[in-house]
């Protein structure tokens, strides 16, 4: 095997209406590499854009031909990604040039937490990634699959992989929505090492599927190895619900897509969404049986704040403990309408209260007034606590008073 | 051109002389106190004009040689058309047809339209501007292709440097959306119709001549007399003074960017937390993406707090006259109106009275309602440690804004700047602002994305919110955040060729905006 060939390249968006993005392209010669940059930011930083471009250029070995760099404003991590995608379509290749880890990304994944609400963020682009972690959304999503053309799914991982050592996520859990097949092992193969806490899995039909997303993480992150998120998109996925749920121990939630969903049931997604009653149903009773949790779709009308108060109370009836969001602005209704009212978090905390009295007494049965309790409504109110203290209708001490 | 610099109270250093006058270099807040009369033009005889009342001229350029407009004088324009206008344009192409040369054009402020002027300038009809530079006009500016300096002031400055005699305007051109044959105007009506004309009210009473342009004369009298005829030369009656969805827009519409409604309602929640926000309040409003936001989620904390404002003072919109009706606020205070709802609001409700920079701004008034204000909230291009604030000048020195009422309403009780963290890359919380328009003293709170930074002079804000959930840092901490995010910034070279100084708004120098290349 000779030397691959090294061929022109580029990656990065062009044109007037790029911002804090930049694009990237290489042309092979033999004399010394030439770096010729033009950026709206270079009386404030064209040495650190040359220096990150350079740094990538070295660990790559191009070290002949020119590098053009066109920026407009594009985040020191955003500039590593993308000349490492250009120089790796150009035919080189190196290890991957990580940024400096921001605060934060090392926190660790939890399994059980709240999952209210989950940001989209289209992983290839930096702009709507930056300010990511400061909605306050339990999860964020990095989407390389239906937010990243086929074309792009290199540089996405690339992008994608280094937001995800170089920016604060805050307190929301770090998840990243991979392809499906081939590509999503090579997304797996990007990503598994830095720290992603869930991997969601698309349009999952059998529990091999997520078998092997499993091994696969395993074997590249070993103990590591992020949470998984199966997401069932077919009716075949929702046939198999329940063994798909079942099918890992790293497996925390499941959820539906019911984009895809309606497409494949020739029955196009209405507002009352009698067409995907069944698979929202048999989505919650599959995670429910398998210990996971069961999380809803997007809602995907941005301006339609009552339409999506009135999704997440339903979905919330049906027994979902999510749902997603397309647009930050989304966060704090799903949080509103995910809380439980005062009522039911009082019912809950008499509840819990009783429950560790019994325990204490070493008592078996649990007693609230003259009615006896079973433990899946323990279980039940210990969630409706939680709830309540995250949404703002109890106070986080609120055992403390007792004591 | 050689001028004498000197370094003033802030310690910036400003021309000492400007387009031949004497400049005072800011002495600091509150420290500079002219004295002497007003100025005032020449008294007028009424025998000199027609006692049928009718001033009509049949063109601007008849209007001009009737008030004898010569070389080297000053002409006014005013900027309530806003991108609409074509008055202030037609004027100088009348003025060049004419010969004449070396005028100086005063506006209350510019906008891209009057990039038509830079033909003027280039051919020497226009000698300089003093008035806000954007987008073209600030380039060329910038460039140092103007000939005398550009001197920027607030809208309270304007009047301030017109009534103390700084800036003796010979004609003022005031287009006017409905005026009668004897020079009564308002902006309430017609094709054109801006609301109000506050910005040329100054240029009418202060003007050596003045000239009303409209396309809508109504009989005698038209009113409200917003413009008084009495004060007016000529009336000169076009096809058209403006295009009108350039005037107003149709509808305001609330920002889709997640930061700005971020920013903006972590502002109002902050009002709602220091208890700036309680029954009989007052705050200032815009039409600006995140400041409109504001207003919405401040009215959202309103209803849920079941709090009146007394008044609202600023810009209106479809969104204040909203307010006004559902009775969250009891009375518009409007500076300028920025869509038809708040043109028609203001044309029917009593609630909503027109005002001036003479009312709300002026330093040489006894007292102004600025200062009166409990909040207010505004943007900036860069705010630096110590919480001074720039606002006319992009990062690498460029002019990008006019000061409008921005100094201004720093007085307010509680002065905000609203503003991300950073723009694609480049930091707005910096070491030293590029270039100084507000004095940190008087900007009491950051709100950014990142985080909400409370001056440390106002202690009694920071004890108030205390026990809030809102995040509140140090502006140091969202400072190093950016550094870490961004990168350290360089520091850009700056020439040492002023192009424009900025005043404050009691007319003194407080910075200088050098030739950038």
């Amino acid at each position: 095997m000779g030397e691959p060939e090294i061929k022109p390249a580029s990656a990065g968006p062009t044109g007037d209406r790029v911002r804090s993005d930049l694009s990237v392209a290489y042309e092979p010669g033999a004399g010394e590499l030439a770096i010729e940059r033009t950026s709206r930011v270079d009386y404030l930083y064209g040495e650190a854009i040359e220096a990150a471009v350079r740094r990538v250029a070295d660990a790559f070995g191009a070290t002949t031909g020119q590098l053009t760099v066109t920026d407009a404003g594009a985040l020191e991590w955003v500039i590593l990604a993308r000349t490492e995608s250009c120089l790796r379509r150009a035919g080189f290749d190196g290890p991957p040039v990580l940024p400096e880890p921001a605060p934060g990304s090392e926190a660790p994944r939890v399994r059980d937490r709240l999952r209210r609400s989950r940001l989209y963020i289209p992983g290839n682009q930096p702009k709507l990634m930056v300010s990511g972690g400061l909605y306050s959304a339990d999860a964020v999503i990095l989407d390389l699959e239906d937010s990243v053309p086929p074309a792009e799914k290199d540089a996405g991982r690339v992008l994608v992989r280094n937001a995800l050592v170089a920016l604060d996520w805050g307190a929301s859990e770090r998840m990243v929505r991979i392809n499906q097949g081939a590509v999503g092992e090579e997304d797996l193969a990007a990503i598994a090492v830095h720290n992603p806490h869930t991997v969601l899995l698309p349009k999952v039909e059998t529990s091999a599927q997520v078998g092997r997303a499993a091994e696969v993480l395993q074997h590249l992150a070993g103990e590591d190895a992020a949470f998984l998120m199966p997401i069932l998109e077919s009716p075949i996925g929702i046939h198999h619900a329940f063994e798909i749920a079942a099918a890992d121990s790293s497996i925390v939630a499941l959820t539906i897509g019911l984009e895809d969903l309606s497409a494949e049931l020739a029955a196009p997604r209405t507002t009352g969404g009698w067409e995907s009653f069944l698979g929202r149903q048999t989505t919650v009773y599959a995670a429910r049986a398998a210990g996971i949790q069961p999380i809803a779709s997007v809602f995907s009308d941005i301006n339609d704040e009552e339409g999506l108060a009135a999704y997440v109370r339903r979905e919330r009836g049906l027994g979902f403990d999510g749902v997603g969001c397309i647009h930050p602005r989304q966060i704090p209704v799903v949080h509103r309408e995910m809380t439980p009212s005062a009522e039911e978090v009082e019912r809950a905390v008499r509840i819990v209260r009783a429950a560790r009295e019994a325990e204490e007494r070493g008592l078996g049965a649990v007693a609230v007034g003259s009615k006896m309790v079973d433990p899946p409504v323990v279980r039940q109110a210990e969630r409706t606590v939680e709830l309540g203290v995250a949404g703002g209708v109890l106070d986080a001490r609120w055992d403390d008073s007792e004591n | 051109m050689v001028v004498r610099l000197e370094k003033n109270a802030a310690g910036r250093l400003v021309p000492v002389e400007v387009n031949g006058r004497a400049a005072v270099p800011f002495a600091g807040v509150g420290k500079y106190r002219p004295d002497g009369r007003r100025a005032a033009p020449r008294i007028a005889s009424c025998i000199d004009y027609p006692a049928d009342g009718d001033k009509r001229a049949g063109s601007l350029r008849e209007a001009f040689e009737r008030v004898g407009l010569t070389d080297g004088m000053v002409v006014s324009t005013h900027h309530h058309l806003r991108n609409g206008d074509t008055v202030a344009n037609a004027a100088f192409d009348t003025a060049a047809e004419m010969g004449l040369r070396d005028l100086m054009w005063f506006p209350s402020a510019s906008f891209p339209v009057h990039a038509n002027q830079i033909g003027h300038l280039d051919s020497g009809v226009i000698h300089h501007i003093e008035g806000s530079m954007n987008g073209p006009l600030g380039a060329y500016c910038s460039a140092g292709k103007m000939r005398g300096l550009g001197v920027l002031r607030s809208h309270g400055g304007r009047w301030q440097a017109i009534q103390d005699g700084e800036v003796h305007i010979d004609v003022a051109v005031i287009a006017a959306p409905a005026a009668d044959v004897f020079g009564n105007a308002n902006g309430l009506s017609g094709p054109a119709a801006c609301g109000l004309l506050g910005f040329a009210l100054a240029d009418s009473i202060y003007a050596e001549k003045v000239i009303v342009v409209t396309d809508n004369l109504t009989p005698f009298p038209c009113l409200p007399w917003q413009i008084q005829g009495n004060n007016v030369d000529a009336m000169v009656e076009v096809s058209s003074i403006g295009d009108p969805s350039k005037i107003v827009s149709g509808t305001t519409r609330l920002t889709q960017s997640p930061d700005r409604r971020r920013i903006a309602e972590l502002a109002a929640r902050f009002c709602a937390d220091a208890g700036i926000m309680r029954d009989g309040f007052s705050f200032q409003a815009g039409a600006g993406g995140t400041t409109l936001a504001f207003a919405i989620y401040l009215a959202e904390l309103m209803r849920a707090h079941d709090v009146t404002a007394r008044f609202a003072r600023g810009g209106s919109t479809q969104h204040m006259v909203e307010m006004l009706d559902e009775g969250l606020i009891e009375y518009i205070l409007d500076g300028q109106t920025f869509d038809l709802d708040g043109v028609r609001s203001m044309a029917s409700d009593p609630r909503h009275q027109d005002t001036s920079p003479f009312t709300s701004y002026n330093f040489h008034g006894k007292g102004n309602f600025a200062s009166m204000v409990d909040v207010a909230v505004l943007g900036a291009t860069e705010v630096d440690l110590s919480f001074n604030g720039n606002v006319v000048t992009h990062s690498d020195g460029r002019l990008l804004h006019g000061i409008g009422g921005w100094q201004n309403c720093l007085t307010a009780r509680c002065a905000m700047l609203l503003v991300p963290s950073f723009r694609d890359r480049i930091p707005v919380i910096v070491d030293e602002v590029t270039t100084l328009c507000g004095p940190g003293e008087l900007i009491d709170v950051v709100v950014t994305e990142r985080g909400i930074a409370v001056n440390p002079l106002r202690q009694d804000l920071l004890d108030a919110v205390a026990g809030s959930d809102l995040p509140i840092r140090p502006i140091e901490d969202l400072k190093a955040e950016l550094d870490r995010l961004c990168g350290v910034p360089a520091t850009p070279e700056l020439s040492n060729d002023p192009v424009a100084i900025v005043k404050w708004v009691d007319g003194t120098v407080i910075d200088t905006v050098w030739r950038v290349d």
